[in-house]
């Protein structure tokens, strides 16, 4: 069942590409527009690269949040979904690394790519797509809940980043901390460390969470 | 078997009904009747568990549906208002996403064979935002020939269905009540259905 929502998720987002591209386009445009409008001083570059990548990456994953589950809110297939004899955990879990796919992993992929544009060294972009693959997997799963509690709410959109952008600042920290540590030469397993327990929480807490809100908020 | 007692539906600070109570054995359709407004989509959500009722209680044989859950759910296919539907996939996806997450996975053949019983013959391969209205709810009825569940709500089944398709629906839902199924349903239009045992309860 995991699969066959996951394969759904995929199947519709390729049928709309264009909310795919726009994330990922907002993603290349605000990363871009820093170089352009700080100047080319190369050290400044370096320094301030990983807190811009990593912020635009968390606005573009939280672009998408809204339509994780209004889509499927509006249509009637969420009421299918609550009365599945599947776990409803489980079905949420799926969506939320369908959303991942679609939303998160075009990020990874293009993150080294516009880190050269900070002359960042290769060690640091390594450490940068290894961040972001471990960091946006929460950003979606604890998108999920914030997503699940607005559903249906006017001004739903802008509630989701009030309650969602607090709960990303620690992966925030850690995953640009980890990079900054690597381009000082220093020891960044501690971030890693810390970036997979945020992973693992949100991995086993954010289903049961977001499958509650949703059943609150389809009374 | 289902049974509510003592029902109370409270909407902000208006009640829609009081003290509705039935029971539906094996065979037994109860038809929803009352004006708009009157709480038949409310009380058909609280039979699926959807909604919690303010008192009074829902039992499948006999133990409430809060207790039972996805026991509950295996047991039930409900379609209501909305339709379910996806706009950018086909018939036949739609078909097979919804009987998969209801539990039940049907392969392309059975799909296609539903979708052509039900009258969409040379239309599974379409999305279904090209379906007009009426064709759209077939597609989220088809649903229904391909499940095995015993007890099936259903919210209007007939709007927007032309004749040829709700004489399909009465015969599928004669054969479900012949083979000891339930079926609970609301519906503005006179229909004859025969069954073991008819409730007709009227909401006001």
């Amino acid at each position: 069942m995991f699969w066959w929502i996951i394969k759904r998720d995929i199947l519709l987002a390729m049928r709309r590409r264009s909310d795919v591209l726009t994330t990922l386009f907002f993603f290349v445009i605000v990363v871009s527009l820093f170089p352009l409008s700080v100047g080319p001083e190369i050290n400044m570059l370096r320094t301030m690269a990983p807190g811009v990548v990593w912020v635009a990456a968390l606005l573009a994953s939280m672009l998408s949040l809204g339509r994780m589950f209004s889509g499927d809110y509006q249509d009637g297939t969420l009421e299918q979904m609550l009365l599945s004899p599947h776990s409803l955990s489980l079905l949420v879990l799926g969506k939320a690394f369908a959303h991942w796919l679609v939303s998160g992993v075009p990020l990874v992929l293009m993150a080294p790519v516009l880190g050269i544009q900070y002359d960042l060294s290769v060690d640091a972009l390594l450490v940068l797509t290894a961040s972001l693959l471990l960091g946006t997997p929460v950003l979606s799963l604890i998108g999920a809940i914030g997503a699940a509690l607005t559903l249906g709410l006017r001004g739903g959109g802008v509630l989701v980043s009030l309650l969602v952008l607090p709960l990303y600042i620690p992966v925030l920290i850690f995953g640009s901390g980890a990079v900054e540590a690597s381009a000082a030469g220093l020891g960044y397993d501690a971030h890693f460390s810390l970036l997979g327990a945020f992973f693992l929480v949100s991995l086993v807490f954010a289903p049961w969470a977001v499958a509650s809100s949703l059943r609150i908020s389809m009374e | 078997m289902l049974q509510g007692s003592n029902l109370v539906c409270i909407r902000g600070d208006r009640r829609l009904f009081r003290d509705i109570n039935f029971s539906l054995e094996a065979g037994g359709l109860m038809q929803v009747g009352g004006p708009n407004g009157s709480g038949k989509t409310s009380l058909l959500r609280m039979l699926c568990g959807l909604s919690a009722p303010a008192h009074g209680d829902i039992r499948w044989c006999g133990e409430t549906i809060r207790s039972l859950g996805e026991v509950y759910y295996r047991a039930l296919t409900y379609l209501g208002h909305l339709s379910g539907t996806k706009d950018d996939l086909t018939a036949i996806e739609n078909l097979r996403i919804s009987s998969a997450l209801a539990g039940t996975e049907i392969d392309e053949k059975k799909a296609r064979d539903a979708l052509r019983h039900i009258g969409l013959k040379g239309r599974e391969l379409l999305p279904v935002k090209v379906l007009s209205q009426g064709q759209k709810k077939r597609v989220a009825l088809a649903r229904l020939l391909v499940c095995d569940t015993p007890l099936w709500i259903l919210d209007e089944p007939l709007a927007a269905l032309d004749i040829h398709a709700i004489k399909l629906i009465k015969e599928l839902l004669e054969k479900h009540l012949i083979q000891g199924g339930m079926v609970v349903m609301t519906t503005h239009q006179e229909i004859d259905i025969a069954a073991a045992a008819t409730h007709k309860l009227q909401l006001t």
